[in-house]
Formats: structure tokens, sequence, C-alpha cells
């Protein structure tokens, strides 16, 4: 009876050591790393705590009135009322109609658009049909009645309950997308 | 939910309304219904179809307006009564605001001037195309009352969640209850024929005294020899490969502030990886999106239907409203507007390459075309992000042997195309083929 118990300590010691070795291997933290001098950046990470910032982000805003380099025009017409009529009235296509391209405007309406618009521009897009978000009114839509300019208006600031899509699209996607929906529109009329 | 509308449906003034349509004998018994609803604001409130009106409000009041909740526009729930009883407004004028608000309020009026004020001068989209009938069936779905919170429903659901997990519990414990009984049972079984064999004189042989099976392996050289072989290659096998899965983060599973389910947001609703993780397609990295891109959805989304919620808490014990809140107060929303106070959330990064190796998302993405699964894995039907490929050179390399490059209408390279292929003596290239294999790629 003695021997056996001495055998069972160990059997236990074993088992013990066994569980606590596995769970060390636990898929919510990330493994050990063998010297990781050259996998850890020197430099700040993007999105990266920094105690150099106030807000302690590395990710800043640009300083107030920078642009990107390139060809970049700034986009003066401003988020209010006023505005989008300026805009519904005034705005239109700087893209050439030769470089129009609709398989790739199709293509990012297909991305950002048409999970709520509709692939077809109707207002039945996948959400709408999964009742997720209501109320998105046909490009054909009469008291709407949209233009070139209050297509990018709208593709811009947003509007009503639509965000901005303006840090998803550069400016020449924009405009591609705004003829992509011009020419839902149409076909909707016909 | 439906069973109201339907209730509503079946109303008998619904019903006697078509009546009236259909009998052609009492004019003057028509007529006097018609004045006498023209006069009563109550009775007019009832002539609308609410089914026909709740879709009629879904595809065009319910961008800007929610039944119980101010949005864009205010909340619109027993509109027409409101409107009567605090503005004396009638039917005519809710109308007329309708089909063209602009006009309203150019005529002066003062209610109309107010209101566009109240809401930040944002003018309401005219609907010159809703006829008569379609504004009252509209209202009659405005006038319906708010369903009652279906308490009932939630509780039982709860109930049926614990019950399971008790029932779990306790066929288990029956289980160990019923092994250590048995094991009693054995336990004194044996005790008493031991005692039995005492009582009556038997003696128990003693067992024979033999070499013990530890010696006899010892004495065995060839054995031993053996044994040592086997065990020195499987101690080699699982050294190796533990040394191989160290830096390796397959299956990295961190629990993340907010729990954000693919499963439903890729998955279920069908949203394109690219919708958020947009600078894949121009960038390097494919990006942790920012939160104005859930607020894209979220400012109508604030809650999720009353099946998601039940599948979160009893499939994967979130609720997945309090992790939308979570988003609201990362972000400032109060419901209505943004507060301006937002602080950051500390997403975990799952996917890491080590800083010596160079990868772009764009490249792979957008050049080469690749679906975004195949080196995430099937993340629409992940309710918790994790790491599905090792991401080690091996995994990369293996990739570039194997893949073929599209190289169709890319006319400035043709002829280096061609060359390549009469080189190698094929018809597609492989990334390897082209220079994916050299060192420099990826490593400077």
């Amino acid at each position: 009876m003695h021997i056996n118990m001495k055998i069972a300590t160990k059997y236990i010691v074993v088992l013990g050591l066994l569980v606590s070795l596995v769970s060390c291997q636990e898929n919510s933290r990330p493994n050990y790393q063998y010297m990781p001098n050259m996998y850890e950046p020197i430099g700040y990470e993007t999105y990266q705590e920094s105690d150099a910032f106030p807000n302690g982000k590395q990710g800043q805003l640009p300083a107030e009135g920078s642009i990107p380099r390139g060809d970049f025009m700034p986009f003066e017409i401003d988020n209010t009322v006023e505005g989008f009529t300026f805009a519904k009235a005034n705005l239109t296509n700087p893209i050439d109609a030769a470089d129009i391209d609709y398989d790739r405007g199709g293509e990012l309406y297909g991305i950002y658009c048409g999970i709520c618009h509709g692939n077809k521009g109707d207002g039945k897009g996948k959400l709408v049909s999964r009742e997720k978000i209501l109320g998105v009114p046909s490009y054909a839509d009469v008291g709407r009645a949209i233009t070139t300019g209050s297509i990018y208006h709208t593709l811009y600031y947003g509007k009503n309950t639509m965000g901005s899509y303006a840090n998803q699209l550069n400016e020449e996607e924009r405009w591609q997308v705004v003829a992509y929906v011009e020419k839902l529109k149409a076909d909707l009329e016909k | 939910m439906k069973k109201s509308y339907q209730s509503l449906e079946d109303n008998p003034t619904y019903n006697m309304k078509q009546v009236i349509y259909c009998s052609l004998t009492s004019k003057i018994f028509s007529l006097c219904l018609v004045l006498l609803l023209s006069f009563s604001t109550s009775l007019i409130a009832q002539d609308g179809d609410p089914v026909n009106g709740k879709s009629l409000f879904n595809s065009n009041c319910a961008a800007c307006h929610k039944l119980d909740k101010p949005m864009t526009g205010p909340a619109l729930r027993n509109v027409e009564a409101r409107l009567a009883d605090e503005q004396g407004l009638d039917r005519a004028w809710i109308s007329a605001w309708i089909r063209n608000s602009a006009s309203v309020i150019k005529s002066g009026d003062a209610y109309a001037n107010k209101l566009l004020a109240e809401w930040n001068n944002v003018p309401m989209t005219p609907f010159p195309q809703l006829s008569d009938q379609n504004i009252s069936d509209i209202l009659a779905y405005t006038a319906a009352p708010k369903p009652e919170p279906v308490v009932v429903e939630g509780a039982t659901d709860g109930g049926a969640v614990q019950t399971s997990g008790i029932s779990n519990d306790l066929i288990l414990g029956a289980l160990a209850l019923l092994f250590a009984l048995l094991a009693m049972a054995l336990f004194l079984v044996n005790k008493t024929l031991n005692r039995f064999a005492e009582a009556k004189g038997i003696e128990v042989e003693a067992e024979n005294k033999r070499t013990p099976l530890w010696k006899a392996f010892v004495q065995n050289q060839f054995l031993v020899l053996v044994t040592a072989v086997v065990f020195l290659l499987a101690s080699g096998y699982f050294v190796y490969g533990f040394f191989m899965q160290v830096g390796v983060d397959q299956g990295y599973e961190p629990v993340q502030p907010i729990h954000y389910s693919h499963r439903i947001h890729a998955g279920d609703n069908g949203i394109d990886c690219k919708y958020c993780h947009s600078s894949a397609r121009v960038s390097k990295t494919s990006g942790i999106p920012s939160l104005n891109v859930c607020m894209n959805c979220h400012k109508s989304i604030s809650e999720v239907s009353e099946d998601t919620f039940a599948e979160g808490m009893s499939e994967h014990s979130v609720d997945y409203n309090a992790e939308i809140q979570k988003l609201y107060d990362a972000v400032g929303w109060d419901g209505t507007g943004y507060t301006g106070e937002s602080h950051p959330v500390k997403w975990i990064r799952i996917h890491n390459l080590p800083d010596f190796a160079y990868f772009n998302h764009s490249q792979h993405v957008e050049v080469g075309g690749i679906e975004c699964q195949t080196c995430h894995g099937p993340v629409e039907e992940m309710e918790i992000m994790y790491q599905h490929a090792p991401l080690t050179m091996g995994w990369c390399i293996n990739c570039h042997r194997e893949t073929n490059v599209k190289v169709k209408d890319n006319e400035y390279y043709t002829k280096i195309h061609e060359e390549l292929s009469k080189k190698y003596g094929v018809e597609e290239l492989t990334v390897a083929q082209m220079g994916g294999l050299e060192c420099g790629k990826c490593h400077y």
C-alpha cells in the first residue's frame, strides 16, 4: 500500500508537469520569439502607443492646412446645405470622358456602395434587404433628382445617415464612382 | 412585432372602409362618412394601411427618421396626433410638408421655420411622388402603438441556455457519482471476500519471487539499445518540432477590446473585406479601419436584431449590443451626434511579419488579384479573428513557386514575359520564375 502511494504521487507530478507545459501553449498570447532583436522594429510602428504626443498615439493628423504631394486640388465647397446646393448646380466631373473607366468605377462601387444602394442603384442592397439599414433611396428618386455635383458632394461629406467616403476613395476614384452612379441612374430611368 | 400589424390589418374600421367603397348604393352614407373623417383626426389616423405604410416608411423616410429615436430628423411615432394636439396642424399641412417642405417654409409658416432651425437648417428631401393614400398609409404606420419589448421571450431564452448548461453539469456529476459508487462497491466486495477467506482459514497464495521486470529489461542489452535509439529519435522529433514553432504565431487569437465578429459583418451581411480594409487596395498595409468607417453603418444600427442577439448570448456568450455601445463610447457618439470626447480603441495586432521581411498588400490584392482568404483563411466564418497561416518564409516561398502570374493585358512587359516563357519552356510563369525567390525582393 505504501509503495503504491509513492508511485501514484510520481504519476501525479508527471501529469501536472505535462498539463502545465500544454497550458503554456495558449492562443490568446503570442508565441515565444528567439532573439527578437531583428523582429521588433526600432522606429515607431503605425498606430503604436507613444508618450511623445499628448493623446498617447503614434498616429497623428497632419498639421492643419498641409496638403499631400502631387497634383492635389483642395475641395473648396463646404459641408453645408448651401455647399450642397451649390455643388448640385455647378460641380462637374473633371475627368475626360475618354478616361472614365466603368469597369473600375463598377468595382469600387461594388465594394463601397452596392452593399446599401444595391448593385443596380435601386436602393436594395444586401444590408437593406436584410433590414439592417433602411431608407436607402433609388438613384432615380424624383424628389432628390441627383446630379454629378450632388453625388460627389454626398460621397465626399456624407449626407443624413450616409457617412463620408473621402478617406476610403481618393479624388480620382471618387469621380470614377460618380460616373458609374450616373450610368446606373440613366439605366434605371430607361 | 408582425402580429400587431396583422391585428391592425384586421381592424374593423379598415374592413368597413372597403365595404363602403364596394357599396355603390349608399352614396349619401359615404358622403357623410367622408365629412366625418375630414373633421375627426382620430378617425383619419385609422384609414391608412399600416402594412403598406411600413414598407413606404422604410424605403422613403427611414433614411432620416426613426419611430422612437431622433435621427437626422425628429422621431415620428404618433406624429399626426402630436402635431394636431400641440400645434393644431392638420393632415393638409403634413402632406404639404412631405411633398415640398421648402415651399411651406417659404410661405412663412411659423412652425415650419421653427422646425428647420431646430434641426440644424437641414431641409427635408421633397417627396412629390407620394399620393394621398401613400401618406395616410405612412401616418397609419406611425400611429401604431409602440411594441412592448419582448421580455418574456428573452427570459425564456436565457433560462433555456442556463438549463442546458445545468443539465450538462448534472450528467457529468451523475457519471462521477456513479463511478465513485462502483469503485467503492468493488473495494467493499474485495474486503468482504478477503474476510470470508480469512474466516474459512484459506490462505491467499503469496506470489512467487521472480526477477522484477525492470531488472530483466536492463539485463537484455539488445532491448536497451533499441529503446535508446527509439527514445533519441522521438525526442529529436519533438525537440525539432518545438524549435521550429518558436516565433510562429499560427492560431494566435487574442481577446480584442471590442468583440468584433467577422462572421456577422463579412459572412452574414456580405460586406466586402476592402470596404473596411480599404488601404489593402492601395498600400503596403491592409490597415485597421478607423472608427468613422464603423460609424458609416453603426450611426443607424445601434442594436442588433433579436435573432442575432439571442445567437450571440447563447452561442458566444457575447452581448452584441454592449459591444456596439463600446464603439459609441470610443468614438463619442451619444445617439444623435458626436460629443467630441473620443478615445482610441487598443486593438491587438494579430498578423505581424518580422521587421526584416517586406510585404506589400496592394501588390498581392490589387496587382496579383489574390483573394484575401488565400492567406487569412475563412475570415467570413470567424467569430473571433485568428491567424490562419503560419506566415513563415517557407510558406511564402511555397506559394511563390506554385502560383502563376496573370501576365495578360500587361503590354509593357509582353516581350520580357515571352522571353522568360521561352527560357523556362512553360506556358504560364510562376512568381518564382519571375524572380519571386530572390532574397532582395523581401529582405533588404
